[in-house]
């Protein structure tokens, strides 16, 4: 059974329709990628799939392991396997990044059935993850991304998803606002994270990324759709030509 | 035809200075209840039409007085045993039942040396620098909820901390009021802090939930020269109550001073803070939390007096408005002309939770010097539907996304209590409130 199933999927915001029949079938153990360019719908694709209010899905379905997605609370999402990492993570003033990383990871593991970590144990591994991810104890100290540089934000919000454990992993441009060095840390991040069951949806506008984490299938997204389904090629043949045959093609 | 306009009063402005009036003269006091009792009969309780009371009209929401508390017998010291509120914070209790205090709730066993805690009537015969203490700040403004307090005068309590003293174990004064009858409770503190010593003084309220009682307490405070001074306040009094409170204060040069309320009872709570920089270069701030459910309506009055130069002020305050609460905030702050290098910063924030809910925001600076900084802010939002959203696409729930989020607006307020246990105990009874309304 596939892991990821969008089919025929449309949404709007605000009246305007963003995504126009979206198909997308992700299997367990893949990594996907889409590419497109600035406004083409990638991030409203991420919204939709993690259940942000704005967008109200007209038609179409998404499935995760074959449960319908669109029915369920984001919270509910989330502890069913779907994470996202957000293209821009927002800072949470007062809430301490401890506080919320256990809270957080008490919650999935509640609904999921699975004992709440003790204290010792959810250390231990915050500690573990955090150190592979080159985030120090300080930054866990303050509140949720506040004063976190762009890198910062970004290597956090991997390490919400180490600490999550989910099944399909949507990354939105984790890459945007990354020096190098960053970049491969966060890519290491990631690779830490394939496994036979887990899927990544891996959205980016550049190919750089890529060469870090290596997909196998490309997408190319334009004016809400999927337009052209390909190998790791298809992302250098992107960074080569860049989008232009593709802004109209929809 | 006669040009003398009479005066209509509330049943309830009657039965205040009816029995407040009837009461058996006290010697030491006895002049100041008689003025503060012609002053009550002449302008009565405030309204609409009166600026400070604008939005909390006393004349409207006080329909009668409740008969004055008889003090506390076996049945009420034995309900008010049980009242654990702030218990465990290491503190010296002193216990006030229905207006009464209770020896046996209290504790005035080795005080430290430099401490001296007195019951108001043996303050007033020993010692003649009392009685000024318990007279307004400002002569000429009219203050129901004093004037009332003042004709009310019985029972009550002096802190005396002597020059130097540094007492380090926080002084919990407790205000329950216990049974089913609603009943006027009436009290007053006063703390004297002398130069260059330290205490801390907690102070909470609480009474039965459905009983619609009514109090009126005053704490009253002058801290000297070099003095530091923490004043923590809870009030978690019955749903159903009128809660009428002042804490006056007049700080000494290069004091400092902290100050932090958490209010959560009462049907109707009224907190004004007339304060006053009465040396130069002293420091206070002025914090609290406000957390509102039901049809809560809960006022808190600053009047903030800089007379001298190089003063800090620093007010925060949050309000977090559930149902179809009302929550007010005024923020009066006067810097006179002489008053330079006066640096003020205040902010006052609300969090609408329910959509029938409203706060009211004002704070007004009247600057007379011109060599200040001074700033003020005053926000009302709902919660952060993208906040939300982010916590809720990393698994947390919709009810404990909201109260983390509440929790961290308010938190910050909480954060500035200076002492651990007591900072920790207010934060429970503030969680206690995002509990309870979880359940709903
Ligand atoms: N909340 C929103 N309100 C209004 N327009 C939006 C909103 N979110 C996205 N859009 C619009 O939808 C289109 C697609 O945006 P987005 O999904 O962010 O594209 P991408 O991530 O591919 O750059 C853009 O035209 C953008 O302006
Ligand atoms: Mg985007």
């Amino acid at each position: 059974m596939a892991l990821l199933e969008v089919k025929d999927l449309h949404a709007r915001v605000e009246e305007k329709e963003i995504l126009r029949g979206l198909n997308l079938t992700i299997n367990p153990g893949e990594v996907h990628a889409i590419m497109g360019p600035n406004g083409s719908g990638k991030s409203t694709l991420s919204y939709v799939l993690a259940g942000k209010d704005d967008y109200e899905v007209t038609a179409g379905s998404a499935t995760l392991e074959g449960e319908d997605l669109l029915s369920l609370e984001p919270d509910e999402r989330a502890a069913k396997g779907l994470f996202l990492a957000f293209q821009y993570p927002i800072e949470i003033p007062g809430v301490a990044s401890m506080t919320f990383l256990r809270t957080a990871v008490n919650s999935v593991r509640k609904k999921r059935g699975e004992e709440e970590l003790s204290t010792p144990d959810f250390l231990r591994l915050v500690r573990e993850k955090a150190k592979e991810l080159s985030i120090n104890q300080d930054m866990l100290k303050r509140p949720v991304n506040v004063g976190f540089s762009g890198g910062e934000k970004k290597r956090n919000e991997i390490l919400q998803m180490a600490m999550l454990e989910p099944k399909m992993c949507v990354l939105d441009e984790t890459d945007s606002g990354l020096d190098i060095d960053a970049l491969k840390i966060v890519a290491d991040g990631v690779n830490r994270l394939r496994a036979k069951s887990r899927g990544f949806l891996v959205i980016t506008q550049y190919q750089r990324l890529l060469d870090h984490i290596v997909p196998d299938v490309v997408h190319v997204m334009a004016k809400g759709r999927i337009v052209r389904t390909g190998g790791p090629e298809l992302a250098h043949e992107l960074e080569a030509k860049g989008y232009a045959g593709y802004e109209n093609a929809a | 035809m006669n040009a003398e306009v009479k005066i209509m009063r509330t049943a309830a402005e009657t039965q205040f200075s009816d029995v407040l009036g009837a009461l058996p003269a006290l010697g030491a006091t006895r002049d100041l209840r008689v003025r503060a009792l012609s002053d009550f009969i002449a302008k009565g309780l405030p309204h609409r039409r009166v600026e400070e009371w604008k939005y909390t009209d006393l004349r409207a929401l006080i329909r009668e007085m409740p008969v004055l508390a008889k003090g506390a017998d076996k049945a009420a010291i034995a309900e008010a045993k049980k009242s654990s509120l702030l218990a465990k914070i290491g503190a010296r209790e002193i216990t006030f039942v229905n207006g009464a205090f209770v020896a046996e709730l209290s504790d005035l066993t080795a005080q430290e040396k430099g401490l001296s805690i007195s019951m108001l009537a043996d303050a007033l015969k020993k010692d003649a620098s009392v009685a000024p203490l318990l007279e307004k700040i400002n002569p000429n403004k009219y203050d129901a909820v004093f004037a009332l307090n003042t004709a009310a005068l019985d029972a009550g309590i002096v802190i005396d901390v002597a020059p130097g003293a540094q007492i380090t174990k926080p002084i919990h004064i407790r205000h329950i009021v216990t049974g089913t009858a609603p009943v006027s409770v009436f009290g007053r503190v006063l703390v004297k802090v002398g130069k260059k010593a330290q205490a801390t003084i907690v102070q909470s309220h609480a009474g039965p939930d459905a009983v619609a009682y009514l109090t009126n307490t005053i704490l009253q405070l002058s801290l000297g020269d070099d003095a530091e001074l923490d004043i923590v306040r809870v009030q978690a009094e019955g749903d159903k109550a009128i809660h009428l409170s002042m804490m006056i204060g007049a700080i000494g040069e290069q004091s400092r001073f902290r100050s932090f309320a958490l209010t959560t009872g009462a049907a109707v709570s009224r907190h004004t803070v007339p304060f006053a920089y009465a040396g130069k270069d002293a420091r206070a701030l002025l914090a609290g939390a406000t957390l509102l459910r039901g049809r809560q309506h809960a006022d808190v009055t600053l009047e903030v007096d800089h007379a001298l130069p190089g003063g800090e002020s620093r007010e925060l305050f949050k309000t977090v408005l559930d149902d179809e609460t009302r929550g007010v905030f005024q923020g009066f702050i006067i810097v006179r002309p002489d008053a330079q290098k006066t640096d003020g910063r205040m902010m006052s924030a609300a969090l609408l939770l329910g959509e029938a809910a409203e706060m009211d925001n004002k704070p007004e600076l009247e600057i007379f010097a011109d060599d200040v900084q001074c700033a003020h802010g005053a926000t009302t939002g709902a919660l952060d539907d993208d906040l939300l959203f982010y916590l809720r696409a990393r698994g947390i729930p919709k009810k404990e996304a909201e109260s983390l989020l509440i929790q961290s607006f308010f938190g910050e307020a909480i954060e500035t209590i200076e002492n651990a246990n007591i900072r920790n105990a207010v934060m429970i009874r503030a969680s206690r409130w995002l509990e309870q309304r979880n359940l709903k």
